[in-house]
Formats: structure tokens, C-alpha cells, sequence
């Protein structure tokens, strides 16, 4: 390769890793600027839109039901996905490609085709706005995630070796316990983060199932940004960016030195 | 440290007229064997013949479809694999890779909570019988082939069961491993005085290990036996050309009084039985029963002789082995000792033996050696 070639293919290698990071970074002046406004470059520095999140009840009231919402529904789609994904790994190919469909479909349907489905059975079974509501329908969109992580682990899981724990004492219940679980924990382990990060993103199928007693902290961000485009945001903005950063990065980092 | 040694307290194995089918395909039909306390019972045929489904079914890994399996006068009918108390070693190990050494082998004490100090002292006295002592916490995969087969011999015998069976344990090991392997398999089978039960297609194998031997083909036994009966009173083709090699001879058969004789070639080859069977009958010879000669009139009086031309000769180190080629084109395998007259590719000579060594058979199937 000539090294012109090899100058474009950096060049162009870091215009898009440019396009695909900026608008993230830039939140992150905005959360320091000195005025009321989110223009761009940001004037001034100040720490007072931080001060602002954590002193109004309203942003922290989101902010744990975020965090709640985001616990029940990974511990949900954990145990749902793992057990889908066992479930495939019995089955045979036919049956089980097709479930497997079936259930990553989540990850594949609009989120607002979703939304209106949730939105138009949970008006009726009067879960808007419950946590419940929150957690079954974060957990919905959250499966697909578990399945692939634990199925992932389940291709290089060698199924004799519960035919070697039955004969040495084990029943069906220890077996799992014993063998099949610490040996798909990675998986599961993984499938649990993304899940936890998944809900705690979801804005959509959110906004549609939020009411003014209950709301999510991306649902509580899109209504401020429509009203009052306060900087607060930005600051709110940032602190996601660096936790689910440092949770995905921990999460790859812990499962790389494991192998 | 002292082993627990408490021998003879292996269990009594009837099984009886046990079949598998799966769905119109008949995998074992009618087997029947009664394995004795402490005895080192292997089952021997071809892949597909029968011999691990059998070995599944003791274990509980695959339902029985009819018939009965005792171990020690109780049925196993209905018993899941888990509540079985049978130690089974696997071709391909099975150990678990998350655990070490250590707890891979106390894991069936774990399992049957026994406490932990005597787990520990049960654990350290298999680890010993088995030389792992060392490797108590490696993990398997930092073991060789060798290493871990002993891993899962020691999990499968630590929680003392009174049976453990053995699906072609050495097979993905080479040679050598294999040899010093079924010495010592031989050596703790002495020590415990367990019942074992060892699947195998290897001849050699099952004569090196075995008190008898069930040869398995087609789904049914052929013969159950020890060696000694298996190689020198086959009842049928199939076991005399399964184990070890012999020579087969066609042609029509006369019975004279409580003897019988071959016409082939032309020449009255004779032997010391009757037939059992209607229908044709083969003589099967052993190559170390023959002799050869380089003319007729060499051969004492009373052998049987057959002429014929020497198509191979192999030198086996303490032996030399000779294909000869009869007139009809079978082959007669004859193996000389080296103080013997050797002979070269193309001499005519003579084949001969006694008749009692000729051993009469219903021409059946023979064993394709190939599928083993």
C-alpha cells in the first residue's frame, strides 16, 4: 500500500470516529457553561448546573426511578434471557432459530411501534406510570440483549458435562446451580449490564408510559429540553455518558481477563 | 496415609433380556449378562453394535425399552441417573473446567454432604491412588490427556461406589499413555475390588483387562467369555475373526462319526467336532497352530495339509507371519518362529496342523475389522 493511500485511510479512518464521538463531547463543555443557555462553544465555567441537578427533587426523584426501573428490569430480562437462551440451546435448529428470532425481535421493531402497543394495553391494565409498568416494558426491550450474551457463552458450553455431574450425584436443579451457571456467568453477567444499560436509556416506549408522578431521567431530560433548554441537562447528559462508560468498560475489561 | 480399602464390595450386575429401540430401528435385542461382584466385565464389538447404548442404560443416561438391569438384586427400573451411586469415566473426561483438581474429585462428596474433614481425607486417598497428589489445584486444562483421564477416574470412584463403568476411557490417548493407563486401571480394580464394567472396540485391550469379556454385535452378544474361552472356543465366526487372527476355510462339509471334515481343493481337511448347526460350516485355525513345510513328505502322519504359495511374509520381531495362498484363493495366515525354516514370496509350501486344532463354526458374518 503506497503511503498516500495509507494518509487517506488514517485521514478518513478519523473523520468518522470525529463524527461518531463529537456530539457526545460536546455536552461536556455545555455542562460547564457560565450562562443559561446551551449554545455552543459554552461561555464561562461554572459547576452551578451540577449544584442544580442535585439540589431539585424532581431531577433526583427520576434519577432513582431510573436506577430502580434499570435494576428490576435487567434482574428480570436476566433471568428471562438466560433461561430463553438455555431453553434454544435444547431445542433443535429449526425451533430454536425461530425462537431466538422471536425473541431478539425487540432489538428490531421500531421502539415506537412498540411504544403504542405497550401504551394502548397498559392504559388499560392502569400500569402507566407504575413501576411495574417501567420494568416489564424495560425488560422487554432488554431480553434480546441476555439472549445473545448468554446464547454466545452457551456455543462453547459442553452440554456432557451435566451427563457427568447427573452420574456423579447431581439432579437437574444442581446441575444448573453447579455446573451450567458458573460456567455461562460471563454471559449472564454481561447480558445483565447491557440490559441495565438498555433500560436506563430508553426514552420512547418511556415517554409514552411516563405521567407526572412517575418519570424516567431521559423522559425528565427530553420534557426539559422542549420547555426550557437549561443547561442542567448537559450536566445530566455528561454523568450518563461517564457511568454507563465506566460500567460497559469495567464489564469488557473484567470479561477480557477472565479469558 | 492408608487407602480405604475394603475389598470385595463390588455389587452382582444382572441384566436381563434388555432391548433398546428407537422407533423401529432395534439398537440392543434380548441381551442378557450376569456380571459377577468385583469382576472386570467389558463389553467388546464394533461401533454400533450395541455396547455403550447398554452402558448408557446401567448408567441411566438412556431409558431402557425393555427388559430388567439389578445391581446387587435391586432394579434400577425408574431411577434417575443421579440416584444410581455409579461411577462413570467418559472418553472425552468431562471434568469441569471451572474447578481444580481438588474439587472436581470432591465434588460427588460435596453433592452427598459428607463432612469436611472426612471429605478432605477421601479426596487425599484417591488423589494418591490415582498419583495426582501434586495437581491439586491445577485446573484441568493445564493437565495433559493422561493426567485428566486420571482426574475422572478418581471423581467417579471417590464417593465408592460399588460399580464403575468405563466408555472406551483410553481412546483419545496414544500408545504408550494407553499401555501404562490400563495397568493401572488394572491395579486400582485390584486394590478396590469394585465391579467394573469397560466398554472397548480394541481387542488387545479387552484381553489385557478383562476377567470376561461380552462381545457385542449387531445389537446382540455374540459370546461372553475370558480370553482364553473368546480366542480358543469361539462359538461363532464373528468371535473367532473379532479376536485375534485366524485363517477361514470353505467347502463342503462330510460328518464322519463324532468328527467331521472340509473338502477344499480337493483335499479332506479334518476336524475333531460335529457340526451344531445345520447349513454350511467353516474351520477356523489360530496362525500360531500352523505349520509350514517345504515338501509333503515332511509332514508327520495325521496333520491336515493344504498346499499352497507364499503370497506375504512379515517379520514380526519374534515371529515371522505368512500369507499362503491356497488354489481357491483363500488365504491361510501362518506365523513361524524364528528357529523355524523361513521361506521367501512365491515358494510352494505346505500348510499343516492338527485336527484337533481346527475348530468348526456355522458360517456366519464375519467381523469387518475395518469398523473398529
Amino acid at each position: 500500500m503506497s503511503a498516500w493511500l495509507k494518509v487517506c485511510l488514517y485521514l478518513s479512518t478519523a473523520f468518522v470516529l470525529f463524527v461518531l464521538i463529537a456530539p457526545t463531547l460536546v455536552i461536556v463543555p455545555i455542562s460547564f457553561t457560565g450562562r443559561e443557555s446551551l449554545a455552543f462553544p459554552p461561555v464561562g465555567v461554572s459547576w452551578r448546573w451540577y449544584a442544580n441537578f442535585f439540589s431539585n427533587e424532581a431531577w433526583l426523584a427520576s434519577l432513582l426511578t431510573s436506577l430502580q426501573v434499570a435494576t428490576g428490569a435487567a434482574v428480570l430480562a436476566t433471568c428471562a434471557g438466560t433461561a430463553a437462551g438455555l431453553g434454544i440451546s435444547r431445542l433443535g435448529r429449526r425451533a430454536g432459530g425461530l425462537l431466538r428470532g422471536l425473541l431478539i425481535s425487540p432489538m428490531i421493531i421500531p421502539s415506537i411501534v412498540i411504544a403504542i402497543g405497550v401504551y394502548a394495553v397498559f392504559l388499560d391494565a392502569h400500569l402507566t406510570g407504575t413501576y411495574i409498568g417501567f420494568v416489564l416494558a424495560h425488560a422487554m426491550v432488554a431480553v434480546p440483549f441476555v439472549v445473545i450474551a448468554v446464547s454466545a457463552n452457551l456455543a462453547v458450553y459442553d452440554t456432557r458435562l451435566e451427563t457427568a455431574a447427573s452420574s456423579l450425584g447431581a439432579s437437574r436443579w444442581v446441575i444448573f446451580r453447579t455446573v451450567t451457571l458458573p460456567l455461562i456467568l460471563p454471559g449472564v453477567l454481561s447480558g445483565f449490564l447491557f440490559a441495565f444499560v438498555a433500560s436506563f436509556d430508553e426514552v420512547i416506549i418511556s415517554l409514552f408510559i411516563s405521567d407526572p408522578h412517575m418519570t424516567t431521567l431521559p423522559v425528565r431530560i427530553f420534557n426539559s429540553m422542549t420547555r426550557d433548554a437549561d443547561p442542567t441537562v448537559a450536566a445530566v447528559g455528561t454523568m450518563i455518558f461517564v457511568g454507563t462508560t465506566l460500567v460497559i468498560g469495567i464489564g469488557l475489561y473484567a470479561g477480557m481477563k477472565k479469558k | 496415609m492408608t487407602l480405604p480399602i475394603r475389598p470385595n464390595r463390588g455389587a452382582n450386575i444382572d441384566i436381563t433380556d434388555v432391548t433398546k429401540t428407537y422407533g423401529r430401528f432395534v439398537a440392543l435385542r434380548d441381551v442378557s449378562i450376569d456380571i459377577r461382584q468385583g469382576e472386570f466385565m467389558t463389553f467388546l464389538g464394533p461401533s454400533g453394535s450395541g455396547k455403550t447404548t447398554m452402558l448408557n442404560m446401567i448408567a441411566g443416561f438412556t431409558e431402557i425399552s425393555g427388559g430388567d438391569i439389578r445391581i446387587g438384586g435391586n432394579s434400577l427400573a425408574g431411577l434417575p441417573a443421579h440416584k444410581r451411586n455409579i461411577g462413570v469415566v467418559f472418553q472425552h473426561y468431562a471434568l469441569f473446567p471451572h474447578m481444580t483438581v481438588y474439587k472436581n474429585i470432591a465434588y460427588p462428596l460435596t453433592l452427598r454432604k459428607i463432612p469436611k474433614a472426612e471429605r478432605d481425607k477421601q479426596v487425599r486417598a484417591i488423589m494418591q491412588m490415582v498419583k495426582l497428589e501434586d495437581f491439586a489445584h491445577r485446573y484441568p486444562s493445564e493437565l495433559s490427556g493422561g493426567q485428566q483421564q486420571r482426574v475422572a477416574l478418581a471423581r467417579a470412584l471417590v464417593f465408592d461406589p460399588p460399580l464403575l463403568l468405563m466408555d472406551e476411557p483410553l481412546g483419545a490417548l496414544d500408545k504408550k499413555l494407553r499401555d501404562w493407563l490400563q495397568l493401572e486401571i488394572r491395579r486400582i480394580h485390584r486394590v478396590l475390588g469394585t465391579t467394573f464394567v469397560y466398554v472397548t472396540h480394541d481387542q488387545e485391550e479387552a484381553l489385557t483387562l478383562s476377567d470376561r469379556i461380552a462381545v457385542f454385535n449387531n445389537g446382540r452378544i455374540e459370546q461372553i467369555g475370558t480370553g482364553r474361552e473368546l480366542y480358543d472356543e469361539p462359538k461363532t465366526l464373528f468371535v473367532g475373526t473379532f479376536i485375534g487372527e485366524s485363517s477361514v476355510l470353505r467347502g463342503p462339509l462330510e460328518v464322519i462319526g463324532d468328527a467331521s471334515a472340509l473338502t477344499i481343493c480337493g483335499t479332506k481337511v479334518h476336524c475333531r467336532q460335529r457340526p451344531v448347526t445345520t447349513g454350511d460350516q467353516v474351520i477356523l485355525i489360530r496362525p500360531e497352530k500352523i505349520a509350514l513345510y517345504g515338501q509333503p513328505a515332511d509332514v508327520p502322519a495325521g496333520m491336515n495339509r493344504l498346499t499352497g504359495v507364499v503370497s506375504e511374509s512379515l517379520y514380526l520381531g519374534s515371529a515371522v507371519k505368512y500369507d499362503v495362498k491356497l488354489a481357491d484363493d483363500t488365504t491361510v495366515i501362518a506365523r513361524v518362529g524364528l528357529t523355524q525354516t523361513q521361506y521367501g514370496i512365491g515358494d510352494t509350501v505346505v500348510v499343516a496342523w492338527d485336527p484337533a486344532d481346527s475348530r468348526l463354526l456355522p458360517d456366519t458374518a464375519l467381523a469387518d475389522r475395518s469398523l473398529t
